[in-house]
């Protein structure tokens, strides 16, 4: 743990990105292989499963330090950080003694199989020989969500610069459904068979937000389609089986049990990227009715009528068992449209239409009519460009509608967390209905931290009431709400529900009575709900 | 009531003045020279010797009477004195004896020694007066020494990389026990002008620091490879920072930087747990070391160090006051122009 714990300090004590790769490396060249492969999986998001409630921990915690519990829950926002504020208010170890990493992941692994008593007992005597950067990296591996500030690509890179190995090729050995419990750094990272994995999927090519139309070049060298709003998805079909990837590299198989009809028809070693879609009457529905059956691991018959979904194609990634990310777009869409066009109708899968354009003018026309259409806005993909992996400029752009707005008026505030801790980031806004303020969203990113500073002192100067984490302010702040979407919700008061709500602005010139009211939200609903 | 809380401050009626007062009053009696605690405008000041220097630059002509710590001074009714508060050279503890009835302010204050402080001397009284910046059980300081050596370690790593180390830190007091603690052998020491102006007046008090070059327009950086930039915590990231090239290592001394969301609020690459405050375990000592029964808290945690002190057994409150303590937000001494 020592020297995980020492990877970890050095990476959190730089922010730059030459150093955080260096630290990685060495740590790749030196660790222990077993250590290595949880600490690639750790950085790829993935983690021994829970074995023990955090409330738990919080009372065995309050405990250990002989304090009482509400203290260490009044703690808890101030730190913004549970593991940490645990770390933090237990005494100093009596008996430190040094095991790896993969050794406290056994202990925390086991832990879902233990009786409590045995379970409050591995964790004490844990706390009581780890130090204090290692306990929080213990309580960070049983809760989950551990951040390093080290995304992915940085690792791969990393890992890439310690074997010798090309980072794309490690990135794909790195996606799908691998798990460190059960394989090596041999298996996973050296090893060069494909065939270990059927289901693996290939890394995500991801689009930047377009940033200027005149720096693309000539239009002709451009294609365009439909910027659809729903889940990225891969769909593989290998040897008689399919699997489904969600872009946050989830296995939703199970979730999506009508694409499972696509094995009768497309051929074997295909894989296809695209968008997984409710979709009915030849229109998408909104994304709300898609997050009915995200949310359940199996899908009742009723739930599939009510909402149809289809996979909205856009790429091809593999053909008859050839990776064929290297050929051309204009390659690649061309075969996707003979495999869509050889499929008989009434399957779950459609072409995501290109849309031909002459000239940027009549694409943006074309941009202005998404709203009605149920998408996004448009993609746009440079013709002669290879599939890539991850997020890179240059190839893909995404170019958004503008959101929809409205003035609301800041009623409750909580503090944020991580980075966050001891700032209020988190509101809840707004709008008038009569001489009463409705609840109707919550807003947490848009502002500046200078903007944040700002009104967490206000905030504090300015509570009328706490009720545990958030605090009731006085209604006096304006701030316009940015969000890409608006639908009828039963579950809140305010009868609305906002997709991707954010605050674009301060409105520091809008006296309170001036922002919107309930009546304004309805309209929008009637027009774009 | 030997005090009361009153919006301009703390008020002793016997003796008609007020404690660090934040509105101009007509007399006031100064725990230390911080900016929130001496401010201009009153009618004229007590406070020790040791911390007078600093006050008569920072306000100008002031009319300023000063006390060694611990003797007496009548005022009216009552009788003030001051006792070592260990924050910062010169800063006191306040004891006011009414009658009998004795309330001590505690100013800011810590308990550990450090190089540069008279050291925190405990107070019996009756009722007592604390602030509670780190009022909570996270904060808990690491012995300064290991502190040092962190300092120094890092100081000689960027020099070994040839990369210059800049350290946030207030100009009166965190700054001065940063210069009276490191290794001034590793290299040298540049220093903002509102920190070297408060060196060279204590200097002249007779604390003896290393050696310190001013940074001032006509200074070229180059010609001091590898130093440790002392820095006044606004300064950070400002353009005052763009002469250090290649891009210097960042790092802050403070409490704060216990809590790693804060610290990574700050995007320096280094967070330094150095507090001018007493931790969580010192606020607990001092309490019980005063004896007293009843506990006035101020700034801070006043809400959680007050209802964990009534579970205690004390008679505890809260006092609403614009003591800004040791706070990352807003710097605490003003910076030259």
């Amino acid at each position: 743990m020592k020297r995980f714990a020492a990877l970890f300090t050095a990476l959190d004590q730089t922010t730059r990105t030459t150093q955080k790769v260096d630290a990685l490396s060495s740590y790749f060249q030196q660790a222990a292989d077993a250590d290595k492969v949880w600490t690639i999986a750790i950085l790829s998001g993935r983690r021994p499963k829970r074995g023990v409630t955090t409330t738990l921990m919080r009372e065995w915690a309050a405990e250990a330090a002989g304090l009482p519990l509400w203290l260490i829950e009044e703690s808890y926002p101030i730190v913004g950080d549970l593991s940490e504020t645990i770390a933090l208010i237990l005494p100093y170890p009596k008996e430190h003694e040094d095991q790896s990493l993969s050794y406290w992941i056994n202990i925390i692994s086991s832990l879902g199989s233990m009786e409590v008593a045995d379970k409050r007992a591995a964790i004490l005597k844990a706390w009581d020989s780890l130090r204090p950067v290692e306990r929080f990296l213990f309580n960070k591996l049983i809760t989950g969500g551990l951040r390093i500030g080290v995304s992915q690509k940085l690792m791969t890179r990393a890992l890439a610069q310690a074997t010798g190995i090309d980072e794309p090729e490690l990135a794909h050995r790195l996606m799908g459904n691998w798990s460190p419990a059960e394989t090596t750094f041999e298996d996973l990272i050296l090893s060069d068979d494909p065939s270990v994995d059927l289901s693996r999927p290939y890394p995500f090519y991801l689009a930047y937000q377009l940033e200027s139309l005149e720096a693309l070049g000539p239009p002709i060298e451009w294609r365009a389609e439909q910027k659809w709003d729903g889940i990225r998805g891969q769909i593989i079909l290998r040897d008689g089986q399919h699997f489904v990837w969600s872009r946050g590299e989830e296995l939703v198989t199970d979730r999506f049990p009508e694409f499972g009809q696509l094995r009768d028809f497309c051929p074997s070693g295909t894989v296809i990227d695209g968008e997984i879609l409710a979709f009915r009457d030849g229109r998408p529905l909104p994304f709300a009715a898609l997050q009915r059956r995200i949310g359940r691991k199996t899908v009742p018959k009723k739930l599939r009528e009510q909402t149809p979904v289809v996979v909205m194609v856009y790429d091809l990634l593999e053909q008859d068992g050839t990776d064929i990310r290297a050929q051309a777009y204009d390659e690649r869409r061309a075969k996707l449209e003979r495999l869509a066009a050889s499929l008989p109708e009434g399957l779950p899968l459609r072409l995501s239409p290109a849309i031909s354009f002459e000239n940027w003018d009549s694409l943006a026309r074309e941009r202005e009519n998404s709203r009605e259409k149920g998408v996004e806005g448009i993609m746009l993909k440079r013709a002669g460009s290879p599939y890539l992996s991850g997020r890179k400029k240059g190839d893909w752009w995404k170019w958004k509608i503008d959101p929809l707005t409205i003035d609301a008026v800041m009623i409750y505030a909580q503090s944020g967390h991580g980075r966050r801790a001891n700032l209020f980031t988190d509101f809840t806004f707004a709008v008038w209905n009569g001489d009463e303020l409705v609840p109707f969203t919550k807003a947490y990113s848009g502002l500046t931290d200078a903007e944040f500073r700002q009104i967490t002192a206000w905030v504090r100067k300015n509570t009328k009431e706490r009720f545990g984490p958030v605090r009731a302010v006085t209604p006096q702040h304006v701030f316009e709400i940015a969000f890409e979407g608006i639908q009828v919700s039963s579950r809140h008061k305010s009868g609305v529900a906002l997709r991707f709500p954010r605050m674009s602005r301060w409105r520091h010139d809008k006296p309170v009575q001036e922002a919107n009211t309930l009546d304004d939200l309805k309209d929008m609903l009637d027009v774009y709900g | 009531m030997v005090l009361e809380f009153r919006d301009d401050g703390i008020y002793c009626p016997a003796g008609d003045f007020y404690i660090d007062p934040w509105k101009p009053v007509s007399r006031a009696v100064i725990t230390h020279g911080h900016a929130d605690h001496a401010r201009p405008g009153h009618g004229s000041y007590l406070a020790t010797e040791a911390a007078a220097p600093v006050m008569r630059f920072r306000l100008g002509e002031i009319s300023l009477q000063t006390a060694r710590f611990g003797a007496q001074t009548q005022i009216g009714d009552a009788t003030v004195s001051f006792h070592p508060a260990g924050h910062v050279p010169g800063s006191a503890q306040i004891r006011v004896a009414v009658r009998g009835e004795v309330w001590v302010v505690s100013g800011d204050y810590k308990l550990e020694p450090d190089p540069i402080s008279e050291p925190f001397e405990p107070v019996r009284c009756h009722a007592f007066i604390s602030e509670c910046t780190f009022g909570l059980p996270v904060f808990t300081w690491d012995n300064p020494n290991i502190v040092t050596e962190q300092i120094n370690d890092w100081w000689q790593a960027n020099r070994a990389a040839g990369r210059f180390s800049v350290l946030g830190a207030y100009a009166l007091g965190k700054a001065q026990r940063i210069l009276s603690s490191v290794d001034h052998t590793i290299g040298p020491i540049l220093t903002h002008g509102a920190i070297e102006n408060t060196n060279e007046i204590l200097r002249a008090q007779g604390l003896s620091l290393p050696q310190t070059t001013r940074v001032t327009p006509d200074i070229n950086p180059k010609h001091y490879p590898g130093a440790l930039v002392l820095a006044t915590p606004s300064a950070m990231g400002g353009g005052w920072m763009k002469r250090f090239r290649p891009a210097p290592s960042t790092a802050f001394a403070s409490g704060w930087m216990g809590v790693r969301g804060i610290r990574r609020r700050r995007a320096a690459d280094r967070g330094f747990i150095l507090s001018d405050h007493a931790d969580w375990n010192g606020l607990n000592k001092a309490v019980r070391d005063t004896g007293a029964e009843r506990i006035f808290v101020t700034h801070g945690y006043t809400q959680i160090f007050a209802k964990w002190l009534s579970e205690q057994g004390y008679e505890a409150r809260i006092v609403e006051t614009e003591f800004e303590g040791e706070t990352l937000e807003t710097p605490q001494l003003d910076d030259p122009a």
